[in-house]
Parts: C-alpha cells; structure tokens; sequence
C-alpha cells in the first residue's frame, strides 16, 4: 500500500476551477468521469504532482468516490504520486531508441544529475526515468519535459548538457 | 425466436434460454464437464472474463454459422448459439491451455497453504490438484506486498490475490460506497485502499465470501482452526438486515466463524451482513436447520457426517445393522 | 516519384494553419460530402476506395463502418485512435504536427457519415504539443464554419473535442480507449459486445487510427475508385511508414503499398541504406508486435522472390518466414546488433504495458522478461529458450486483448529466426556481455523454401 507522503491542504487557482467547467463540457451530460484524465492532468500542471487530498477534490467535483480518481491515477504512467524534481526528464528507452544510444544516453543523464532513476536532485530541480516508447522512434534518442511534454529528439551527451544547464539557469 | 437454444458441451446437449453462457449452460448440466470459474460470479454484474481459467473451445459456432472460433473463448462471458458445439474437458487444448492459465496465477503465488486459511476452500488449490505441475518452473523471486487489514475483521493478503475483482465488484453493488479498489497496473496491480481507510460498511465482510483465494479473509476466524476440521451448519436468524441464512462453523460446542451459504460452485446464495458474520457467534443467536450439504470431494466432507451415512449393503440388512449398532448410532446424533 | 495522398503538402510552410491549407485545396472534402454527398454515399466510396485499418490490425474500414449500430434516438460516436504508442511507430505524431487539418478534415467527413454529431481525438497524453496543435486547429475550423452547428448549411451538427490519455499503451486497443476515455483504467473490455454495437457510454461508437480518418479525404476527393488504384491486389492506396533503427534517413514516409522492402530500404528515395555502412542484420516491419524477420527474409519471400511492403506480401509465409504489416513501424537492425537484448528490451516494453487484467499476461509477460534478461546477462540457461518458447505459446491466443498475442510474438519469431545467437548467449555468458554475435549467417540469400515448422 502506498504511504501518504503529504497531507498538505491545496487550493485549486481561479483558472484551474475554470477550465474543469470548461473540461466537463465537452462530455454529455451525467458522463462528466471523462473529465477525470484531463483534469488531472491539469492539476499536475499546477501543483507537479498528485496528492491525496488533491484527487479528493477532484472526485468531489466530478461526483465520484475517491478510490475511482487513485485507481485511475496510479494507473496511467504520466502521474506522479509523489513529488518530483520541478524538471522530470523522460528519456524513451524502448527499442528503436536503444539502438541509437538511448541506454548510453540514460547513463550520461544519472552521472550529470547525480542521481538514480525516480529520485529527486536535492535542489529539488531535477528527476529523470526512463519512459516507454515516445512514438518519435525516427528521431531517437528523445526525451521529454512535462508538463507541457517539450519534446527534445536526436540527442547526444552533449545537447543533454546543454539542455541540463539551461534549464538550471532559468 | 425459440425459446430455448440448444448447446452441446463435450457431446452433452442442453437446451437453455437464449443469452445464457455456455459456463451457465454447463451448470446446467453439472458435473466434471463444467469449466472451473476464478473470477465470474453469477451474483456480481460484470464479473468474468478476467483468470482465463475457463476457456473452452467452440468447434461449432451454430447451426446457422458453423464455422469454429478462432481462439478459446472464455465460457463465462460467451453466449450460446442454437447448435453450438463445444469442448471442455475432451479437448486436449483446452486442458493444456487451462493448465497454462493455473501455472500462470501460481508463479507469483506463495503457496502458503499450509498457514492459509483458506486452505481446504480454496479454489486455487483445487484448480492447483488438477491442473498444476508438481514442481514449479519460475525460478525468480515471487511478488511480495505487506499484509494489510482493511477494517477490523478483514484482512488482505495480496500476495494470494490473483486479482479476479470480485470484491471490487462486490463493494460496488452489495455496499454503498466503494473504498477500495485495483491500483497500479500489470503485475504490480494490487488490491489497495490507496490511503488507510477502513473498508466499514454493513456488507463489507462479504467480499471474503467472495474471495476465491485466501487473500481476504475473516480476522475474527483467523488461525482458530482449519477448515476441515470445523463442522459446517445451516442456521437462520431474524435479522433486521439481511436474510440471516447463514452457516455456523462449529468446532466442538464453538462457533468458530459464520459465512453466508454456497452453493456447489463457492458462490453464496444470498449476501449477509457483518453483524450475522462477526458479531452473532453463539449457538443461542440462531435458529439451527441441518448439517450443509458439503461435497464429498471436498476436503471437509472427509470429517463430515453425510460420509458416515450407513452403505446401502448395510442399511438392507438387519444382521449388519445391528453389528454396526454403536456406529449408526453416532450417525443419528444431529 | 510516388504518389502522395497524406504528405502531398507537408513542406508547404504553414500548412498547419487552415488558411494555407485551404489553399492547398483543404477542406474540398467537407464540402463536396456534406453537400452533394448522403452518409451512406461516404460509406460507400470509402468501401470502394479498399482502405484498411492504418493502426495495426488492418480490418477494411468501410465494412468496419458499415457494421455501425444505428439504433433510433441513440447517439453514435466516431473516436479517432491517436494514441500512437507502438514501438517503432510515429506517423500519426508526425500527420498531427505537420499537418493537424488533415485529420481534422478527415473527422469531419467521418463523423458525418458516421451519423456522430460529438466525436473525440483520444491522443496519448505525452503529446501534449500535439494536442495544442489540434486545439488551435479545431478552433480555427470552428471558425471558419466546418465545426459546429448547421455546418455550411448543410443542416450537420459536429463538435469536436480532443482528449489526452495518460500515459498507457494498452489504451491503443480501441475498447480500453474507449474505457479510457469513459475516465477509467484502461482494462480492454470482454468482446462481445463489439464497439459498433455497444462503445462509449454503450453507444454504437467507431474507433478509427489517424491515418485512416486522415485517408477519408484523399477518397472523398478523388473517389473511392482512384484510391483503390494505387497500390497492389488487397492493399490498396498509400501508407505511411515510419524508418527507425540503423537506417540512413529514418523518418516518416508515404509509399505506394507494393514498393518492394529491398528499395524501401536502400534507395535514395526512401532510406537511403543501413547508417554508418553497416549491413542489414534484421528488421521487425510493422512495429514491436509483429515477428521479427533475418534481412533474407526481409527482403525476399521464402521461394526466392522479392518481399513488397503490402498487406499481403509481408505476411507471405505466415509466421514461419513471414510477418505483419502492423501499424508500418519499420526498425532496421545493423549488423552490431543484439537480437537477445533488443527481445529482451521488446518484453520489458509489454511487461510494463500490460494491463494486468487477465492472468496469462499479467503473469507470463514478466516471466518472459525476466528469463530473457537471465539470457541476456550472462546467467541463462539452455533450457531458458524452450521455456519462453513455451510460455509465449500459453500467453498467445488466450487473453482477452490482443496485447497478449503482441507479447508473445516478438519473443517466439526471435527465436525462431535467431536460435543460434540465443544459444551463443547462454554458451559464452562472458564474451557475450560486450561481443555481439554479429551479422551470422542472417543475410545470406535464401537457398530454398524453408521447412515449415508450424507456429
């Protein structure tokens, strides 16, 4: 069983409220649960990750138990049940990638952050993992940063560096 | 449209009211031609398809398209069709299939059996006498989860689970609200509340009933006895929740534990609530019927009274009877 | 130069906005079916063009359309399949970024023969930019009047809405899409009850790939007939492959069914040949799924004759010397490449994936992958390779989706094609940490048919 890391209290912005209306909209009426993958994506957006109490808010919003939101969540790989660093970088590390270097690639990324897969650096900047197929296997390797998912295809160690400094900077 | 429609099952003809599955079908029939069921439960709305243990195969579609299926079909979730013809136990694929289902759900499980309590009930295990191998051919370590209680008087073993839903299914349609449910996905999906919260409601206990191996079970009964050592009991109370038709698992004068009543296929006939399972433990609480009817390939029926039924040479015969005088009479007993 | 339906226009700057694609003669197809066409008339030329399932399985789209339910005063739905997460595979991303009105355009016609008045794009959620790409598209056709209430007059009502996954391959499968989209874990359902009777909210529903919808509009235009011209017997029109692995120019393209694999691969046209002069080792031609091919049998048929990118062609020999056109995700594998690891990195992939409702996969998918990454680092044994053989046999065929059959495939065919380097693997469990055991004997001209083994 998973252990509640945080019970902090959350508060959903203005904007964040607007755009549930705006998501359950699209669905007929009394089908509203299929605003659930939408929604949630969009309170990772905003706070980096899911909490219990935040899925709480959302079931309470669509009308359903809270047990449908933690199922569904901890089902799908892009939500994150427990803080990540403020940058997760995704590298894809299924086949087609492999073969031009993601492996090599994944390797560079745990030695220049210090730091194994899932965990956090303790600037609280950065975590990375490996992802399953990115559908961009022409490209390959690619990695990707939520939340907006920006997309960085044809890498190597040093185009990583670079991208690993700018993004510090910022 | 008929009525009825007529479905063979290893040559076996039954005729059945349309939409029926062909596992149905097979009850219909009964004995050892019908498939073993994990994860359907006729009681549970979309129950069913899931443990894969009762694929048969359908070598003849229906009178009108003849055509086989392609691939075994699980009869649990597979309608008949008038003229169908199907194979369970005489198909030598669908044995060596089903036998790949039950090493499949053993691979991860710990075989516990003997501080399980469901052992003896269980119906990994039977499935596990019949189609296991003796020896197991997964050499890595097994999926382990910590043992968890939800609730008081249930506890949740996952490692045993092999995730059929059931419960799932039972806490969505017997109980008003559902807390607890699949999390996580593939081999790493568990039965999980996701946070600590007690699965409390009047009808929770039933998802032990419901479980077809020992990953939940009764705490109040937990490690008292095994099974076949305890006496089963048909019993009624007037109980303002639920049926109140219960059994009593006697040990000696004890109620070790109650549960709701099953029929021949582990599925419980009518749904009781948690104050006839866990709180009603005194002979003085129920109205008793007669002895359950156990099956005699069960392991309990081997401590059982229907076993000690006089055989029929005896019965017909004055001089036997009274040799045997001292034994019929502890037949008599209840 | 071959003909292009889909990519005609992809390098036309700014053809991502509806503007310029209209003056790329966009939207021709909305207004010729919605005005002089009826749904059932789409339907027809869409039978007639022969298209097929572009996502994997390759069904006929018009009869998969023509199987829709319509049951009075229940609404249907046209969902398009945009969650692209076969190994392998990256057309639909590639179709969506460049080109998003191609597909909106494609559900317009769609929905409309359809008989949807509310249809949805499921696209994988981690193209979230692609997902913005087609909201801006969705509201720039909105605009200009080809969503919405009575558009161009014609008395058809469609909204369009575009809705991100989470991050699940299983949601590929259209009825764990549609599980998905109804918010819920994506566990397939049991069939039946087939989508086109009972799909979203248990309406008659069509789920429908990228490329199919986007291929709607080439029919529309030019007429079911035109399209079915292109290409070779039952594969007809253009299809969009997507070159990965050691090739030269890895990316997306739109072939002609029936271009023979070899010039696929080495022409200038296309690929340009294997990267960094290598020689082609092997290839898996339609995505992870489907059995991987030594190049012999890539390139030529089991009697010698060349091999063509086509339905039909690809499949020749069934799974003893042939494969599976898939989705078109076409991975070349050079000489320096390890067929045991990359079998090992495939079953890592449906491990993962699987979602872990029925027991055969849930179980044997993490079997296999742990057997082979036995093999693979030095401690298998021989008798490891039978076992996945015999494993892969219990899972295929016998789960609910075919998630299982896509499991066991890539591990049966690579063993089948490729048992002495699996052998070598657990013979020399040092050598083989770091030496691969190279090209073999996999390219060699193929001598005569194969004995077939069955399987």
């Amino acid at each position: 069983m998973l252990k509640v890391e945080e019970q902090q209290p959350v508060e959903f912005s203005p904007a964040l409220i607007e755009k549930f209306g705006e998501i359950i909209g699209r669905y007929p009426q009394g089908k509203q649960k299929s605003a659930l993958l939408p929604m949630l994506h969009e309170v990772q957006a905003e706070l980096g990750w899911l909490s219990t109490v935040a899925m709480d808010k959302v079931a309470a919003r669509l009308d359903i138990q809270p047990i449908e939101v933690y199922e569904v969540a901890s089902f799908y790989t892009m939500y994150f049940l427990r803080p990540q660093g403020k940058y997760m970088l995704e590298v894809c590390r299924t086949g087609p990638c492999c073969l031009v270097g993601a492996e090599k690639l994944m390797n560079h990324i745990e030695d220049r952050l210090g730091v194994k897969e899932g965990e956090v650096t303790p600037d609280g900047l950065f975590s990375w993992r490996g992802v399953e197929c990115l559908a961009a296997c022409g490209y390959g390797p690619v990695l990707q940063i939520g939340p907006e998912y920006t997309f960085y295809e044809n890498l190597d160690e040093q185009k990583v560096d670079a991208l690993i400094e700018d993004l510090r900077k910022k | 449209m008929s009525d009825t429609v007529k479905v063979t099952i290893d040559g076996i003809t039954v005729e059945v009211a349309p939409g029926t599955t062909i596992l149905n079908a097979a009850r219909q029939i009964g004995g050892d031609i019908v498939p073993p069921a994990m994860c359907y439960y006729s009681k549970l709305e979309g129950s069913g398809g899931k443990c894969r243990t009762c694929i048969v195969k359908v070598s003849k579609g229906s009178e009108k398209d003849p055509r086989p299926m392609p691939k075994l079909v699980a009869s649990c979730r597979t309608t008949v069709m008038d003229g169908m013809e199907v194979l369970n136990i005489t198909s030598p694929e669908v044995i060596e299939a089903r036998s790949g289902v039950v090493e499949m759900l053993l691979i991860n499980h710990p075989l516990d059996c003997p501080v399980c309590d469901q052992a003896g009930e269980c119906d990994l295990q039977n499935l596990g006498y019949e189609h296991g191998l003796q020896k197991t051919r997964y050499e890595f370590e097994r999926r382990t989860f910590e043992r968890i209680d939800i609730g008081d008087k249930i506890q949740l073993h996952m490692n045993r689970c092999i995730l059929c839903y059931r419960c799932v299914f039972t806490a969505d349609q017997i109980t008003n609200k559902r807390v607890h449910g699949i999390l996580n996905r593939g081999d790493h999906s568990e039965i999980s509340t996701y946070i600590q919260t007690a699965v409390d409601n009047d009808f929770s206990g039933n998802v032990i009933d419901v479980c077809p191996v020992g990953a939940l079970t009764d705490k109040t009964f937990r490690f008292k006895n095994r099974v076949w050592f305890t006496k089963p009991i048909d019993a009624h109370r007037d109980c303002p929740t639920c049926s109140g038709k219960v059994t009593l698992w006697y040990k000696g004068e004890d109620v070790l534990r109650v549960t709701a009543r099953k029929d021949v296929y582990g599925e419980v006939e009518e749904f009781i609530c948690n104050t006839c399972r866990f709180d009603k433990k005194k002979t003085a609480d129920w109205t008793i019927e007669h002895p359950t009817h156990i099956s005699d390939a069960s392991v309990i029926a081997s401590n059982h009274y229907e076993t000690l039924k006089p055989l029929p040479v005896i019965q017909d015969n004055p001089q036997l009877q009274q040799a045997n005088k001292v034994e019929l009479e502890k037949t008599t007993k209840f | 130069m071959a003909r292009k339906l889909l990519l005609e226009h992809i390098n036309v700057p700014g053809i991502n906005t509806l503007d310029v694609y209209r003056q790329k003669g966009g939207y021709r197809a909305v207004e010729k079916a919605l005005k002089t066409l009826t749904p059932d008339e789409v339907v027809e030329e869409v039978k007639k063009s022969g298209l097929r399932g572009r996502g994997g399985a390759g069904f006929p789209t018009g009869m998969k359309w023509s199987f829709l339910a319509k049951p009075e005063g229940v609404p249907r739905y046209l969902v398009c399949n945009a969650d692209e997460s076969e190994p392998g595979t990256f057309k639909d991303r590639y179709l969506m970024t460049h080109i998003p009105h191609a597909l909106i355009e494609g559900m317009i016609v769609s929905s409309f023969a359809l008989g949807a008045n509310t249809s949805y794009i499921y696209v994988r959620g981690e193209m979230m930019p692609q997902i913005r790409i087609l909201e801006r598209a969705i509201a720039e056709a909105k605009n200009a009047g080809f969503l919405g209430k009575n558009i161009l007059g014609s008395g058809y009502d469609l909204e369009l809405y575009v809705q991100p996954g989470g991050g699940a391959y299983i949601c590929g499968e259209e009825t764990a899409l549609l599980e998905s989209l109804e918010g819920k874990r994506g566990n397939p359902r049991i069939k039946p009850p087939f989508p086109a009777i009972a799909g979203l909210y248990g309406c008659p529903t069509v789920v429908n790939n990228v490329e199919s919808i986007a291929a709607v509009v080439p029919i529309v235009n030019d007429g079911g007939d035109e399209y079915a011209k292109i290409g070779i017997g039952r594969s007809t029109g253009t299809k969009l492959i997507s070159a990965s692995g050691n090739l030269v120019r890895p990316g997306v393209y739109e072939i002609e069914l029936g271009l023979p694999v070899e010039e696929f691969i080495y022409s200038d046209e296309w690929c340009g040949g294997i990267a960094n002069g290598k020689r082609l080792k092997a290839t898996v031609a339609g995505g992870s799924s489907v059995p991987i091919l030594p190049a012999n049998l890539t390139l030529k048929l089991a009697n010698g004759e060349p091999r063509l990118m086509s339905y039909e062609s690809l499949s020749e020999g069934g799974f003893a010397t042939g494969t599976m056109m898939g989705s078109g995700g076409f991975i070349a594998f050079d000489e320096d490449q390890c067929i045991v690891r990359n079998t090992w990195n495939f079953s890592r992939f449906y491990h993962h994936e699987s979602c872990g409702q029925c027991s055969p996969c849930r179980e044997g998918t993490g079997w296999m992958e742990k057997v082979l990454h036995r093999i693979e680092y030095g401690h298998g044994k021989m008798s490891d390779i039978d076992l996945l053989v015999d494993v892969s046999k219990k899972i295929e065929g016998n789960t609910i989706c075919p998630l299982g059959d896509a499991a066991a495939w890539p591990v049966a065919s690579a063993i089948r094609h490729f048992r002495d380097e699996f052998e070598w693997h657990v013979n020399e469990p040092v050598k083989s940490l770091d030496t691969n055991y190279g090209l073999a004997n996999y390219a060699e001209p193929i001598a005569k048919a194969e004995v077939t083994t069955g399987n």
